[in-house]
């Protein structure tokens, strides 16, 4: 079954004249206006995205933003204004009140922010709450909720009220009960906000290492943009009931859709999401084994640099061609630079965290090499471009824009709707 | 200028004849339903009043006592003791248990109106536009009126006491079946919805045991309402400890009025601390997991 989630152009206007409010958006109103003309709130305004099966997708904004309303729209616990919601090939907007439930009971479930918990059940009661609605046996669902509660790290909880839990464990207790019912779309409306620093570390550690296994659908809202850049496969920011930009969190930090984007971001440590492939670009030129020593040593010169690297026909990065080694060897008579290469250089795959590049970047002569799994050489991050992602300049526009990589041309931006 | 003040200046407006002929009205077209309801009423008193008079003094006091240690502990239970056998001192056991039937069965009817009609308002707003208008007109209007109306629909006796309790003591359980419910926090309610419970099991399963406390509030009040009018009804002749106490008054007996009062007192004090003490308890909250 295909699991995929889509929504098109979902619209939600609260209050009691919605066509008016509705005509006006399409006439290209925006929120502001129709709350002071109207007297309606436009929560959210024509949001579509796409989430395809197994990703994990983050919907983030500030308060206000409408985050919450989209979600609860993708299970109806809000009923979209206009706009349709597709699990895989179903209409969600045209299910009856049975399909409906249906669809709640066994494709989504749903993790909310303060818990959500029956105070009145026990903990093993709560897991098992989405199979008894089900219909499954007392028996059966006991055994599933234990095993949910086992996954969540809660095994020997089962009897305890969620008053008796910590923050933290009650919203494992929430986790267990959207596991449980094994819908493979999760919900998740701020999960973690309630909790406390250290406690939601933990829990965003713990959902990271169950997604790598489960491979659920997740649409994930959340206001913490270091919480969407850690969990993200990507992010939708959203602002005042719109989509600003969608995309991975690198493409969001490295090439912001607005100034809103841009500040918002302002405060990431970047280190921690941009990956080496954004900070790269093509080397200025690259030479084959067999090119001579002094033809090396001149260009070099002019660069002003101390080394170059030294490719095969295939791509693959054979070493280092540096100027005292290939000085050296020039003296001693070698025509070849193929055997004057050293090995003095750092590879890196392209994922690779900047924060992990500083160090690499610290300790060599020549730029850092980016290669994919084959050992072709990708690219390249000099020190000066790395601080510079690092530091939040624009490498678009920059003076070195003219090498960005191989795939960097179409990086981030607005997400095109077959995405 | 006096006389300018005192001046009537609305036009005249027949209220009580109008409200005289809707009475009328009800009395001729309605005669079908206040018979039976006489009947059943009545019934329904004389089954629980011989429940109470029936058996032995020691059995009810002894069944007394227990009731109150589980609900209050063993100061209470002592307390219930030394009470009812200071109100079998006086010889007023027996009226004591009359009025003690006459305030269940008007409750026990008063709850099982009202809480349906509390989880009505709670889950549809127009019902609970109308519906608490007329709580605040059922709780203001005085109590009198309510056992004049009754007089006149079920003669005397202990059923029009029943009846006018009954009204007069209605509204909280509405009131705080409502608001139980309305309070529940929104996103537990979400919570089920969001796993595809039906509308059904929301309330049986989450709202109800959730809204309990504040209904059981609710059933405490309905009863201490119900005792209030006991003393009332006794002006109808529901008989019990109110028409002890109406005899009191009438003969200036003042003795006999405060043994009355006395017993009411002690009723009261059992009823609602019984009662608050099942309400309020874990028992309520957790009996339903």
């Amino acid at each position: 079954m295909a699991s995929h989630v889509r929504a098109e152009g979902l619209t939600k206007v609260f209050g009691d004249a919605h066509k008016k409010a509705l005509e006006a958006q399409r006439s290209g109103r925006g929120a502001a206006w129709i709350q002071e003309q109207l007297g309606q709130t436009l929560a959210v305004d024509d949001v579509s995205f796409e989430v395809e099966e197994g990703e994990l997708f983050v919907i983030m904004g500030l308060s206000g933003s409408g985050k919450s309303t989209v979600i609860r729209m993708l299970n109806r616990l809000v009923e979209p204004s206009a706009g349709e919601v597709w699990i895989g090939d179903e209409r969600v907007g045209a299910l009856d009140k049975r399909g409906l439930r249906e669809l709640r009971q066994r494709r989504m479930s749903m993790v909310f922010q303060h818990f959500a918990l029956f105070p009145h059940r026990t903990v093993v009661e709560n897991a098992a709450f989405g199979l008894k609605v089900q219909g499954v046996e007392l028996d059966e669902r006991r055994e599933r909720a234990e095993e949910a509660l086992e996954t969540v790290g809660l095994a020997g909880w089962s009897e305890h009220y969620p008053s008796e839990l910590s923050g933290g464990m009650q919203q494992r207790v929430g986790l267990a009960r959207g596991l449980a019912t094994q819908a493979d779309i999760l919900l998740m409306d701020e999960p973690f906000s309630a909790l406390d620093p250290l406690i939601r570390r933990e829990m965003q550690g713990l959902l990271a290492e169950l997604q790598s296994e489960l491979q659920r659908t997740i649409v994930f809202i959340t206001h913490d943009l270091n919480e969407a850049m850690l969990l993200g496969d990507r992010i939708c920011v959203l602002r005042q009931g719109r989509v600003v930009q969608i995309g991975t969190g690198a493409q969001i930090i490295a090439s912001p859709a607005s100034d809103y984007v841009a500040e918002f971001v302002a405060d990431v440590d970047r280190s921690r999401v941009l990956t080496a492939d954004i900070a790269m670009r093509e080397p200025r030129r690259v030479f084959a084994p067999t090119a001579s020593p002094q033809e090396v040593l001149d260009w070099l010169a002019g660069q002003e640099a101390n080394g170059v690297y030294v490719v095969g026909d295939d791509g693959r990065v054979l070493g280092v061609a540096r100027d005292d080694h290939l000085a050296r060897g020039l003296a001693e008579g070698a025509r070849e630079i193929g055997d004057l290469l050293t090995e003095d250089y750092a590879n890196v795959p392209p994922d690779t965290l900047l924060a992990d590049l500083s160090e690499l970047a610290a300790r060599n002569s020549v730029p850092i090499a980016v290669t994919d799994d084959t050992g072709k050489l990708l690219g390249v991050v000099p020190r000066a471009r790395l601080l510079a992602s690092l530091a939040g300049a624009d490498l678009s526009t920059g003076p070195e824009a003219a090498g960005q990589g191989p795939n960097g041309a179409d990086r981030g931006r607005q997400e095109s709707a077959d995405a | 200028m006096h006389d300018l003040l005192a001046q009537q200046i609305a036009p005249d407006l027949d209220v009580a004849g109008w409200a005289s002929g809707v009475v009328d009205w009800l009395l001729a077209n309605f005669a079908f339903i206040f018979g039976p309801l006489r009947t059943i009423v009545s019934a329904l008193v004389g089954w629980v009043e011989t429940l109470l008079v029936g058996p032995p003094v020691v059995v009810i006091l002894l069944a007394f006592t227990a009731l109150a240690f589980f609900a209050a502990g063993w100061a209470f239970a002592l307390f219930t003791l030394a009470a009812f056998l200071l109100v079998d001192a006086m010889g007023h056991f027996e009226a004591t248990m009359v009025s003690l039937a006459l305030v269940l069965v008007a409750a026990l009817l008063a709850v099982a109106i009202g809480i349906p009609l509390g989880i009505l308002a709670a889950r549809n707003n127009t019902a609970s536009s109308v519906i608490k208008p007329l709580m605040d007109f059922m709780q203001t209007m005085p109590a009198f009126v309510y056992l004049l109306l009754a007089v006149i629909f079920f003669r005397i006796g202990v059923v029009p006491g029943v009846i006018a309790s009954l009204v007069f003591s209605m509204p909280p359980a509405v009131r705080l079946t409502e608001l139980g419910i309305r309070y529940v926090d929104r996103e537990v309610v979400e919570a089920a919805e969001a796993f595809g419970a039906t509308p059904r099991t929301v309330l049986t399963g989450v709202q109800l045991p959730l809204a309990l406390p504040s209904i059981m509030a609710g059933v405490n009040q309905v009863i201490m309402l119900a005792l209030s009018m006991v003393v009332i009804a006794g002006l109808a002749g529901a008989g019990g400890l109110g028409g002890i106490i109406v005899e009191g008054v009438q003969r200036l007996r003042v003795g006999l009025g405060f043994e009355g009062g006395l017993a009411v007192v002690i009723l009261a004090i059992f009823l609602d601390r019984v009662t608050a003490g099942f309400g309020s308890g874990d028992a309520g909250v957790r009996r339903s997991a």
